[in-house]
């Protein structure tokens, strides 16, 4: 069956993120994981501006927008900044080596895939597809987030999950409901800052932004 | 309009609560205004209760509460009787209150007034719910203000101990009453009282039901083997929300439980009263067998109100089993006696903890075996106090006599009973009835002689000072009501007889008249206080005038040796460890009992006994070590790292997701 133009590029949009979301969980430096991040915001924004076009749905073109605003400029930004800040250039540690964690990303994404297929079935939108890899790409997400020590690719992590829903929403139902958007963006806005006021007060402590010493406050 | 009465007052003491806030520091606004305004409100709030009592039901739907789930009240004869002793009880506690507030002592004035009125206010609330989630609210709130009121000192350890295992027990009780509702609902999903009354149980779900209402409310009532926080509480907190706690707070667990039972819930099983009745039994003698050997007069009072909820219990065992068998006037009899006994305690016991407070204040002082001679230095406390002990012994023609009384009567009709082993357990449970109540007397001569006869223990207590103008109303106002009630049971009985005629569509057979109470026949048994009254005081005054014009006009002569009194001292007077040494002989397989005993050589010798509870060790400390060792298990899957925790969820997420499919 051939598929129409627009459900086309938008395959290939979420095939991008999916590779965007592998190229996070293997990479070791914390501002290209930002620019990384960066990208997939970008991705994310061409493929609802995409399904907004092609199913004429005008409040997507507002979700695209936020996330353009939210995902691609403030956030990043406000990363860089972080990063500058608190002067965390260097690379990052993970817990488990890279392959390793490139292998059990692949299993998430056939297991991610297996799972959507009941769904998509029902789903009657044009971008039923993308439904597994959206669900692939919150659950790489969620492993990025076991296996990094520090505090920053753990952030960026969590961003990515949000990431990963928004395009679930888009792909499974056209969009969530605008409030629901718009509620969504604010929590992670808020904890955001809410991470960035937590790092200063983690490295304060603890000389390091390595999570790992938060065991130390561990009762025994 | 008893219930919009009572709304009134409510939100009156709500008022006051608040305005305690405002003023928290100001203790004289705080104690001369707020507290005596509080006591107004609990008399008209005992007016209406009484009005509730003699008049039809009345229910009301408040707007408040979730959405789609507000508060449904009704106030009917059984609310009305408990809002009547609420009411009459807390009026004497809040002006007594009023003197008895001093600055530096807990927490803040106004806070304590805060803490104070919204237990009153919740108390009188969990009388009139009438669905299960507002009873569970209004139960909670009741719990956690009193749970303030028990931690008021609380820079001390022990009391904040205290307080722990008080708020543990209740809201271990809290959840058995939660699942009790549950089941009384009965898979209608309606949890309004109106639509428990409508549903039949199966006899299994019925016998679930009762159970949890049993442990439920016994909880917060404090009968065996849940007993253990009223000994702590009690000498815990201050001296009025000790007397509020045991007058009224173990009464709204009588309510509650007398609610379930017999309005609720519409099969009846005659060996649930069984059940009840010897657990009643048993916290009776347990109670009053522990506080026989009490030294610190608090924790004595707290042991002899378990006793006292025992029988309370124990005559609604035999109620439950009467009605069971279809035998209503004979419950009815139980029924009274229970009810009155209830009221009856409210009121000596609140006397009782109020005139511990009262010496506590003047002499520092609650261990008894550094009190005595008071009654010199504080002749109100002391003889408003000898009511209230006389009242609680049992002695008529005080209040206590008329209940015990009539919980024997209810115990010697039992033959009637169509069950062999029953009427044989029966005359059993009677000789234990009877021990106690005389065990009761026991411990109130040893509570009262200790603590105010003789000469005083210390040199200190000859500073002691009498109570203040406001304690002593209060204390007055509740022995006032303590005579009351022993002098007039017929009428007594009269608005206990509607509660009655509520709860088991039939009264007591009305044989009394005004001199002579005769519950079920005038040629079996009656009484009459106001007769003994009479005989008493022709006894005493003939007695008085003997002595006086014929024994004192013989000549006397000093002895030589003066009986060896010169040399007597404080010390040698019986101790309350001396006189509670028989019960503790006695009795000692009740106690875990640890002696210090001096050697013969010893040169400043020590004698020490301390007597603790079984149950504490063989129930409580083993269930604290299983819990323990569970935390500990559980505490392995906490291991601090923020990794492992996102892993929890994550393998969570997947296998949710693979069920999910």
């Amino acid at each position: 069956m051939a598929l129409s133009l627009p459900s086309q590029f938008i395959n290939l949009l979420a095939a991008m993120m999916l590779l965007i979301a592998f190229a996070m969980l293997s990479q070791r430096r914390v501002l290209t994981l930002i620019n990384l991040f960066a990208l997939q915001g970008l991705t994310l924004t061409l493929s609802t501006l995409l399904v907004a076009w092609a199913t004429s749905q005008p409040h997507l073109y507002w979700s695209a927008l936020i996330t353009f605003l939210l995902k691609v400029l403030l956030l990043p930004w406000i990363l860089h900044r972080l990063v500058r800040k608190l002067n965390v250039k260097w690379d990052i540690e993970t817990l488990i080596n890279i392959p390793m964690t490139m292998i059990v990303g692949i299993v998430l994404v056939i297991l991610a895939f297996n799972l959507a297929l009941p769904i998509s079935a029902l789903a009657g939108t044009i971008t039923r597809s993308t439904l597994g890899i959206a669900l692939a790409i919150v659950l790489l997400a969620f492993l990025m987030m076991i296996t990094r020590s520090k505090a920053i690719p753990q952030v960026i992590g969590f961003l990515a999950m949000e990431n990963g829903l928004f395009f679930a929403a888009t792909s499974a139902t056209y969009g969530m409901p605008m409030v629901v958007e718009l509620g969504i963006a604010l929590d992670v806005l808020v904890g955001m800052v809410i991470l960035g006021v937590f790092f200063f007060q983690i490295r304060e402590h603890f000389d390091s932004l390595d999570i790992r010493h938060l065991e130390k406050l561990k009762e025994d | 309009m008893p219930l919009q009465t009572v709304l009134a007052v409510i939100v009156l003491w709500l008022a006051i609560a608040l305005l305690g806030i405002a003023f928290a520091r100001n203790l004289r606004i705080v104690a001369k205004i707020l507290f005596p305004l509080g006591a107004a409100g609990a008399l008209v709030l005992a007016a209406a209760g009484f009005a509730a009592t003699l008049g039809g039901t009345a229910s009301l739907v408040l707007p408040l509460g979730l959405p789609d789930l507000p508060f449904h009240l009704r106030i009917d004869a059984l609310s009305g009787f408990f809002l009547l002793l609420l009411g009459s009880v807390s009026a004497g506690v809040s002006v007594f209150a009023s003197g008895y507030l001093r600055p530096g002592e807990g927490n803040a004035p106004g806070l304590q007034c805060l803490y104070y009125h919204v237990f009153l206010a919740s108390m009188a609330l969990v009388l009139v719910a009438n669905d299960a989630y507002a009873f569970m609210v209004f139960w909670e709130t009741m719990a956690l203000s009193s749970y303030f009121l028990v931690v008021s000192d609380h820079a001390k350890a022990e009391i904040r101990s205290a307080g722990f295992l008080y708020i543990l027990i209740a809201h271990v009780g809290a959840v058995a009453i939660l699942l009790c509702f549950g089941v009384l609902q009965g898979g209608t999903g309606d949890y309004s009282f109106d639509a428990m009354r409508k549903v039949a149980l199966t006899p299994f779900w019925g016998t679930i039901a009762f159970a949890l209402a049993l442990a439920g409310f016994g909880a917060k009532a404090g009968i065996v083997p849940l007993h253990v926080w009223l000994p702590e509480a009690h000498p815990a907190a201050p001296s009025p929300a000790s007397a509020l706690m045991s007058a009224v707070m173990l009464k709204t667990a009588v309510y509650g439980f007398l609610r379930v039972m017999f309005d609720l819930m519409g099969t009846q099983i005659w060996w649930w009263g069984v059940i009840v009745l010897a657990v009643g039994l048993a916290t009776a003698l347990y109670g009053v067998i522990f506080s026989a050997v009490q030294s610190d007069m608090k924790r004595l009072l707290a042991w002899s109100s378990i006793e006292n909820i025992g029988f309370i219990f124990a005559g609604a065992g035999l109620a439950i089993t009467f009605r069971a068998y279809e035998m209503r006037s004979l419950a009815a009899l139980a029924l009274t006696a229970m009810l009155y006994h209830s009221l009856n305690h409210g009121f000596f016991k609140s006397l009782l903890f109020l005139a511990t407070g009262s010496v506590l204040h003047a002499t520092r002082e609650r261990s008894l075996g550094k009190l005595g001679g008071l009654i010199h230095r504080m002749p109100w406390v002391a003889w408003l106090a000898l009511v209230g002990t006389l009242a609680i012994a049992g002695v008529p023609p005080l209040n206590g006599f008329v209940s015990e009384w009539l919980l024997l009567q209810a115990f010697l009709f039992t033959p009637g009973l169509p069950q062999n082993y029953l009427n044989m357990f029966i005359p059993v449970a009677t000789a234990v009835v009877v021990l106690a109540a005389a065990l009761a007397g026991y411990v109130m001569v040893k509570f009262y002689g200790v603590v105010f006869l003789g000469r005083p223990r210390e040199e200190k207590l000859v500073d002691a000072h009498d109570a203040g103008p406001w304690e002593k109303a209060g204390l007055l106002w509740l022995a006032a009501g303590c005579v009351i009630l022993g002098l007039l049971p017929v009428s007594v009985i009269d608005v206990i007889d509607q509660v009655n005629r509520q709860l088991l569509g039939q009264g007591l057979g009305n044989s009394s008249n005004w001199l002579f109470l005769a519950p079920i026949k005038p040629e079996r048994s009656s009484y009459s206080p106001l007769l003994f009254l009479a005989v008493v005081a022709l006894v005493v005054l003939a007695t008085w005038y003997l002595v006086r014009h014929f024994y004192h006009g013989r000549v006397r002569r000093g002895p030589a040796w003066d009986c060896g009194f010169p040399f007597q001292t404080a010390r040698m007077q019986d101790s309350a460890e001396g006189f509670g040494q028989p019960v503790r002989q006695v009795f000692e397989p009740f106690f875990r009992m640890r002696r210090e005993l001096p050697s013969p050589e010893d040169r400043a010798p020590r004698y020490r006994v301390t007597v603790e509870d079984h149950l504490w060790h063989w129930l409580y400390l083993p269930i604290g070590r299983v819990t323990e060792f569970a935390s500990t298990l559980v505490n392995k899957l906490q291991q601090g790292r923020i990794s492992v925790y996102l892993l929890y969820s994550f393998l969570t997420l997947i296998v949710l997701l693979f069920l999910v499919r």
